[in-house]
């Protein structure tokens, strides 16, 4: 079974992900900030995880600054999920590592377009 | 709605475009027609149905079959024929056209563009292979109105999300306000104009590729049995017709062979014979 982490201070855009992750077939696990989650991922690493920008604590990009330089860092995939919508945001996430990113608000097709790019299901 | 007035618009719409609407889709015929009557002042879908009646208004007519055959779009849309397209159909296409090095590619009723901006985008991303080469992309839609939006290239933050990969995002648009807009380095790749499938194609040319997916399944048999046959006169004898996911060649014309299933893509049966 593959595992999701779901990062974000907001409790309904968890609950609204988790929805759709599970409806793929992903066990979902859930974290309020970049702190938890890197405490989660230092546990068990997740396959996957799709992660918001501005978060008290941690936010996206020191969780995933953090996340990449821990051993076997690099294996889950991140995708951003974030308000922050401008083109330089986008590149700063990329060259932190993120695979993908998604401006909210998202659907679930845009979310399930986004994993089967990244061959996560079949497009 | 009325019956009769549902059946003038049908029939109105089914005569200019091809689209068949069952009595199921009233609501969507409602809900597409409605922002026309305001742009005619008229107060009544009742109302318009009259002036189609009266009047065979030609500006208006063209409005009602342009609103009821805007389709949905997607970047890269089903992801694996465009993964065909570039891993095996473009090799190929390099080898057997090597001599000319000049490849045409039509996007049969292209909606907002999106499909033809892919190709366009999968060609840039190849121009070491392609250097040298001319490639065409053609893309043509009946609808006057979402052409012009394909060629401005504009797209809603929704739209560049939607099959997308963020690597294309960044490297092929730039953002204006809170819209993105494909680079001219790509528009510049692709001829969108107005043309009609079930018209003459007129001097359109012949094709290596053809997309068509995404329209057939909104025709009867007969209209889309006539619709392959125009297409299949513009293929090269050789060309590829890429069409909808799941589409097989049972009710395709007889000269039609399926030549990779899992993308719903065919060649012309008279290659096979002439090789």
């Amino acid at each position: 079974m593959r595992t999701c982490l779901l990062v974000d201070d907001s409790r309904v855009i968890r609950k609204v992900s988790r929805q759709i992750f599970e409806s793929i077939g992903f066990v979902c696990e859930e974290a309020e900030n970049g702190k938890t989650a890197l405490e989660t991922c230092k546990t068990k690493l997740p396959d996957f995880i799709l992660l918001d920008w501005n978060m008290p604590v941690m936010n996206g990009i020191e969780f995933i600054k953090a996340l990449r330089q821990m051993p076997d860092g690099k294996n889950p995939v991140i995708v951003f999920c974030s308000v922050e919508n401008d083109m330089n945001h986008i590149r700063a996430a990329i060259e932190a590592g993120a695979n993908e990113y998604i401006m909210k608000p998202f659907d679930a097709d845009i979310i399930r377009g986004k994993l089967g790019l990244l061959d996560l299901i079949e497009a | 709605m009325k019956p009769d007035d549902f059946d003038l618009f049908a029939t109105l719409v089914k005569q200019r475009s091809g689209l068949v609407l069952t009595g199921d889709q009233s609501y969507l015929l409602e809900s597409r027609l409605l922002p026309v009557t305001r742009t005619y002042n008229l107060k009544s879908l009742e109302d318009m149905a009259q002036a189609v009646r009266s009047t065979r208004d030609e500006k208006l007519m063209h409005d009602i079959t342009e609103a009821m055959t805007i389709h949905d779009s997607y970047f890269l849309r089903d992801l694996k024929p465009f993964r065909y397209f570039q891993s095996t159909l473009l090799p190929q296409l390099l080898v057997k056209r090597e001599a000319k090095k000049h490849l045409r590619i039509w996007s049969a009723a292209c909606s907002s563009g999106q499909e033809a901006y892919s190709l366009a985008m999968i060609c840039a991303g190849e121009s070491d292979k392609l250097q040298g080469w001319k490639v065409d992309i053609i893309g043509t839609d009946l609808s006057r109105e979402i052409i012009a939006r394909a060629k401005s290239g504009i797209f809603t933050p929704f739209e560049v999300q939607r099959g997308l990969p963020v690597g294309m995002l960044i490297k092929y648009f730039e953002q204006s306000g809170d819209k993105w807009q494909i680079k001219d380095e790509i528009r510049q790749r692709v001829q969108f104009s107005e043309g009609n499938l079930l018209h003459d194609f007129g001097p359109i040319g012949v094709f290596d590729v053809v997309f068509c997916r995404n329209v057939l399944h909104c025709f009867d048999p007969l209209t889309k049995t006539k619709v392959l046959e125009s297409i299949s006169h513009v293929m090269l004898p050789d060309g590829m017709l890429f069409l909808s996911l799941g589409e097989t060649t049972t009710g395709l014309p007889d000269h039609f062979k399926s030549i990779h299933a899992p993308c719903s893509v065919f060649g012309l049966e008279s290659a096979a014979k002439a090789q």
